[in-house]
């Protein structure tokens, strides 16, 4: 079995770091947020060899060097348009009957692009 | 002991007039006034050269569509002789997908004319899309400070493909959890760098949308023989209102009405972690588009190119189940598959074209692109997952962060007006706050406030007056 939790150096990776601990994040925030670190995630190329959850180097497309614990290999993007919205499914076909509508009893609609 | 924040914010000034490459001490009159025509006019690109620019950059000259489906369907729920015609500027034919390109041609420009070796810019919308992009083209390295994600690492859909598509392009993108500590962190890497700050609020990126309020004017005259009744405008930091708007007059229409519109996010905090994921939209809502106009100067330069409420007629607001009927309306009606929040001024556009005669004109001036978490039903259904109801039915039940309400006919879409006498006043208490305690304004302050709210000086003398009692 491929290991999968382990980086070769040239690997694609995210890393993962906190900013600011909750102490001395700025003073003018909401309870909720104040009581959470300010965390950031960064991709790069990984320096030397490691395993999720292991501090590790990259180095950033940009060129950075910036350490952090590993979070992910070959990072990828999983967002979708998920299901259909059932309270919008009915809109198109209401509103071409509804234009249709008018455009019959309208004189001088004309109708079309 | 000073923190790592203290010690970045402490000298934050001197990092910023190095990234941005422009003094703006030079253009401060008083603890109040400043020059604005002057601020704007010192990089010394006329509107022509903009074009040129913008043309060689792949950004402008963007469809100009009349809606005739969508017109005859006002017309339907209008009274007798109303519905004005709707057309919209589709400005998701720019490079990367949005007016936003239009603003980083220009930064971009500025940046390698100067010789910076890179770019970064502190943007969760479109902006990073368009910045990444340009950089692309000009061969400049990019860094894309993104607010992204709550504290349990979820992210908003719209964020994370703005993630993608800046990624895609070749930038570096620094994601991080929710907090008003992102400009610390990119002030923190400019001083890392030496990078030049793609701001969104410098001369630069908002005189390039001017180019915008330019083509409005010159395609409808020659479309209608007319200017148009009204534009209106997707508003949250303020340069999409400003930099048409300078346009529009720059192109002679006058008699235009500037009408700015945002999604009412009333009820939600912008820094709170909870809310964070419980907006569905993440730009042209009131979180950003009250706070801007009522003190444009709490951006990230010293002061800030984009003063909408200088050029605003009025300021409509929507709600987002109604934006998201729209952009449905939209796509079956017109053939036009865009992004939401860049529909926000469609929607109030429906709305506003009830009121107005038929022989009335209306631009939408924008469209943004759309795709996998970029749309609405990928809105939708985060917010299902992150315990907003959605459901059908009157519009004004629409409570952000807990309700969203689809209308269910297209006459239950209403905008609403929001006060900008009031808007004005808290403008001009923020002004005077600003100014430090005891500062009394000048007779050349009052007339700066003036322009600067679209007022005259006897309401501003009364504005201040009312402060002064209170």
């Amino acid at each position: 079995m491929p290991d999968t939790r382990t980086a070769q150096p040239g690997d694609w990776v995210e890393v993962e770091c906190t900013l600011l601990e909750p102490a001395d994040r700025s003073k003018n925030l909401p309870p909720d947020t104040a009581a959470q670190p300010l965390r950031m995630w960064v991709k790069g190329f990984l320096q030397t060899e490691a395993e999720i959850g292991q501090q590790a180097m990259v180095e950033t497309i940009t060129g950075r060097r910036v350490t952090g614990t590993l979070t992910d290999i070959d990072p990828g993007y999983f967002h979708t348009f998920g299901r259909p919205i059932p309270e919008l499914a009915h809109v198109g076909r209401d509103l071409r009957e509804r234009l249709a509508a008018y455009r019959a009893a309208t004189p001088g609609a004309k109708g079309g692009a | 002991m000073a923190t790592r924040f203290d010690e970045i914010m402490s000298r934050r000034g001197e990092i910023m007039r190095r990234a941005l490459g422009m003094d703006y001490a030079q253009f401060e009159q008083s603890p109040i006034a400043f020059d604005y025509e002057g601020m704007m006019a010192d990089h010394g690109y006329s509107l022509a050269d903009i074009k040129a620019i913008q043309a060689a950059a792949g950004v402008g000259d963007t469809p100009l569509l009349e809606l005739r489906n969508l017109t005859d369907l006002v017309r339907s729920v209008s009274a007798p002789g109303r519905g004005a015609r709707i057309f919209v500027k589709d400005e998701a034919a720019n490079l990367a997908g949005a007016f936003k390109d239009r603003r980083a041609s220009m930064s971009i420009h500025v940046a390698k004319e100067k010789g910076y070796e890179g770019v970064i810019a502190a943007t969760s919308g479109n902006y990073g899309a368009a910045v990444s992009s340009q950089a692309a083209r000009y061969g400049l390295k990019c860094i894309i400070c993104q607010e992204t994600f709550d504290s349990r690492h979820i992210g908003q859909p719209e964020i994370v493909e703005k993630s993608r598509i800046c990624e895609a392009y070749g930038a570096e993108v620094v994601q991080m959890t929710v907090g008003p500590e992102l400009f610390f962190h990119m002030v923190e890497l400019l001083d890392q760098t030496g990078y030049f700050a793609a701001s969104l609020y410098s001369s630069f990126g908002v005189s390039g949308i001017e180019t915008l309020g330019l083509e409005i004017s010159q395609e409808m005259r020659e479309r209608t023989g007319a200017d148009p009744t009204a534009v209106i405008v997707t508003h949250a930091g303020g340069g999409n209102t400003t930099g048409t708007a300078r346009g529009l007059k720059r192109a002679g229409a006058t008699s235009t009405q500037i009408v700015s519109a945002s999604v009412d996010l009333s009820g939600l905090h912008m820094a709170s972690d909870r809310d964070f994921n419980r907006k569905s939209f993440t730009t042209g809502h009131t979180g950003f588009g009250v706070p801007f106009a009522t003190w444009p100067d709490r951006a990230d330069v010293p002061r800030n190119a984009a003063r909408p409420l200088r050029y605003m007629d009025r300021y409509l607001t929507v709600t987002q189940g109604e934006v998201f009927y729209v952009t449905e309306a939209l796509v079956k009606l017109e053939g036009l598959e865009r992004g939401p929040a860049g529909n926000t001024a469609m929607t109030a556009a429906v709305s506003l074209a009830q009121e107005l005669p038929q022989e009335a004109t209306i631009v939408v001036q924008e469209t943004e692109y759309t795709g996998a978490g970029k749309h609405h039903w990928a809105q939708l259904n985060f917010a299902r997952q992150m315990g907003v109801e959605v459901r059908s039915g009157d519009p004004t039940e629409n409570t952000p962060g807990k309700v969203i309400v689809i209308p269910e006919r297209l006459e239950q879409v209403r905008a609403k007006d929001f006060d900008l006498d009031r808007m004005r006043k808290s403008y001009v208490r923020n002004a005077l706050a600003n100014a430090g305690a005891g500062y009394r304004p000048a007779p050349a302050d009052v007339e700066f406030l003036a322009a600067d709210t679209n007022g005259d000086v006897a309401t501003v003398e009364r504005m201040l007056e009312e402060l002064k009692e209170a």
